[in-house]
């Protein structure tokens, strides 16, 4: 079971060990630590197993957001630092997490850790960030395909869903489920641009619509948004969403339908994808430089 | 692989794509940029590829739209240097 | 002769009423839900400017998003049309006109006729119209005409990472946290704004004379980075937000 800790209203900080693995009898730990501007996570394997992890939300500097994510993580599993064989830093704050040996770009360490946590079948994988939208295409390897980074506009982002929270004046949390409250589907907000969004939404307003019925026009014009971009890496199912925004339904929902695609159910917090993957890459990085040795 | 390197906002989509699988790294579409977005290193993407790659410098991905406009006049189809330079054909734009 | 040009933008609804080419009243109306309402508005203020009715004018000629909705035109012109027309009529030596409005930008070459050669737009993202700085502004807290004064005494050039006005926003936040001096943010916004317009209008290719219209041609501080960035002065015209206007009602005189 994971432990929670409920102070953080953003979203909820999360910790997990896996009760079947032995650490003791693991001949190669390692871990992978995922520095994002809001969240930061720790994954540790044991000899390529999933261990244990922490998502903890990041702090004012990547360094210790790094240590306080990979601290809990270990914290009572008997491991300590110097047991972790390799780290793998990843993340917007990747170059600046301590205990790793190398840092390795987010896009590989999602398509890896999308791979693992959804199984051989995943194809594309979207990542819905705080700044940034992200889409992938991978191969039965979790070998990346094709990829791209949207993080020139907040169209499609986390941020432009707090800029709508915001004008609205209701939570991130309750968006997604209030824009599902209507009756029927409006026409999708027509602006790309969330500056623009907002004056045509503030019109809406005026002319007397519901709030929810605004936000599900705007939940639709960013869900055909996310569409196209994912266009231009190729849909194939399976579909996976990682990262924040697989929370709110607001957008999943109308975005499966967009796409004619369900996207699968993860085992664990979508947050650790790319921790994940960053601690397989470990792995192989460590086995490569111990062959290189001998 | 294909790599794109780019934005998507209102006003369009702007994308260099690089086929990783095709460029050899020789950085001839380095020397020819004239506003010079290229760069030849190791495969952040793939971290157990060997050769180095090219690349979009991380500072113009996001205005790529206005650095490459001076290879794109309006009312001209003059190919673009990094495309024409590139021998394996590795690159193309979206717009 | 009696004309009328409207330009119904995004933001404001102009109106320029000419007789035999001669300037004789002008109206201008926020461009609210209702654009022929504010079309209205506009047509009222101009023609009492003229002192004559609306049955007087012979010919009106629409312009600018909303150009379909004046019911009482009897044609229209595209925004680019327009402008060139409107600017060469202003200054028959203008070659590259910088159109720049709340949510556009365009950059266009002329011919000595007044005729549009080639254009190129930015459209459909605040980055790369006046509603960027207006974002800005808003997050510095100051008037929109404050703000742009500012710009000039800045001494010093910080760059701007953000492409977005959204990001920007949270950009400026920082900045001020940072203790930046507010002239330099604003400084900082509008090299940033007149960079992207700049590259904008290369795809034309700049000629001598280029003249700027548009309401950001009020915006001193982006005068002042546009002019450092071409390395030239750019003509800014008495009331550059009619010069749509204008050319609509001079195509009306055809």
């Amino acid at each position: 079971m994971a432990e929670e800790k409920k102070e953080y209203w953003r979203w909820t900080e999360s910790r997990w060990t896996n009760p079947d693995i032995d650490c003791k009898k693991g001949e190669v730990i390692t871990a992978g630590v995922d520095v994002g501007s809001v969240s930061s996570q720790a994954v540790v394997l044991v000899d390529g197993k999933l261990f244990a992890y922490a998502n903890r939300r990041t702090g004012s500097n990547s360094p210790d957001s790094a240590r306080n994510a990979f601290n809990w993580a270990l914290e009572g599993t008997g491991l300590t630092e110097s047991d972790v064989h390799y780290t793998v830093g990843t993340g917007y704050g990747r170059v600046n997490v301590p205990m790793a040996q190398r840092a390795i770009t987010e896009i590989a360490c999602h398509a890896r850790g999308a791979n693992s946590m959804y199984g051989p079948t995943v194809r594309t994988v979207l990542d819905m960030g705080g700044q940034d939208c992200k889409a992938i295409r991978i191969d039965s390897k979790g070998k990346v395909e094709s990829f791209l980074m949207n993080d020139k506009c907040a169209a499609g982002t986390g941020r432009g869903m707090e800029v709508f929270s915001d004008l609205l004046t209701i939570s991130i949390n309750e968006v997604g489920e209030m824009s599902l409250d209507v009756e029927e589907e409006p026409e999708p907000v027509s602006s790309t641009c969330v500056i623009f969004a907002k004056t045509e939404a503030t019109g809406l307003l005026r002319q007397g619509w519901p709030k929810n019925k605004v936000l599900a026009a705007y939940c639709l014009a960013m869900a055909r948004r996310v569409v196209e971009l994912l266009d231009r890496v190729g849909v194939e199912k399976d579909f996976a969403i990682t990262g924040g925004i697989a929370k709110n339904r607001g957008v999943v929902v109308r975005l499966e339908k967009e796409l004619g695609l369900k996207a699968l159910t993860p085992k664990y917090d979508t947050q650790i994808a790319g921790a994940l993957g960053a601690a397989l890459f470990a792995k192989g990085l460590y086995e490569k430089q111990k062959a290189a040795k001998k | 692989m294909l790599a794109n390197y780019g934005f998507k906002d209102g006003s369009g989509s702007f994308f260099i794509t690089i086929d990783t699988d095709k460029c050899d790294g020789c950085g001839k579409c380095a020397e020819a940029c004239p506003e010079d977005v290229f760069e030849i290193g190791e495969d952040e993407i793939d971290p157990f590829r060997e050769e180095p790659v090219a690349k979009i410098k991380k500072e113009d991905t996001k205005k790529i739209k206005f650095t490459c406009a001076p290879c794109k006049p309006i009312g001209s189809d003059t190919p673009l240097p990094c495309v024409t330079a590139c021998e394996p054909g590795a690159i193309t734009h979206s717009w | 002769m009696i004309t009328a040009g409207v330009d119904i933008g995004a933001k404001t609804s102009k109106v320029v009423i000419l007789k035999d080419k001669k300037n004789i009243g002008k109206g201008i109306a926020t461009t609210g839900l209702d654009q022929e309402a504010s079309a209205n508005e506009a047509f009222g203020q101009a023609l009492k400017q003229a002192g004559i009715k609306l049955e007087d004018i012979e010919k009106i000629v629409a312009t600018g998003v909303g150009k379909d909705e004046v019911r009482n035109a009897q044609a229209t012109i595209t925004e680019v049309g327009a402008a060139a027309k409107g600017a060469i009529f202003l200054n028959p030596d203008v070659r590259t006109v910088i159109d720049v409005g709340g949510e556009e930008g365009r950059g266009i070459k002329c011919t000595e006729k007044g005729m549009a050669a080639d254009f190129a737009i930015n459209e459909k993202c605040a980055a790369g119209a006046g509603a960027f700085t207006e974002a800005m502004a808003r997050a510095l807290e100051r008037p929109l005409e404050e703000f742009a004064k500012l710009s000039l005494k800045s001494t010093k050039s910080i760059p701007m990472n953000a492409q977005c006005a959204v990001f920007a926003e949270s950009e400026v936040v920082s900045l001020i946290h940072a203790k930046i001096p507010h002239e330099d943010i604003s400084r900082a916004v509008h090299d940033s704004i007149a960079d992207r317009i700049i590259s904008m209008v290369r795809r034309v290719g700049i000629e001598k004379e280029v003249m700027l219209i548009g309401g950001v041609g009020y915006n001193v501080g982006f005068v002042d980075s546009l002019n450092r960035g071409l390395k030239l002065e750019v003509i800014v015209p008495e009331g550059p937000e009619f010069v749509g206007a204008l050319g609509a009602a001079l195509k009306a005189c055809e």
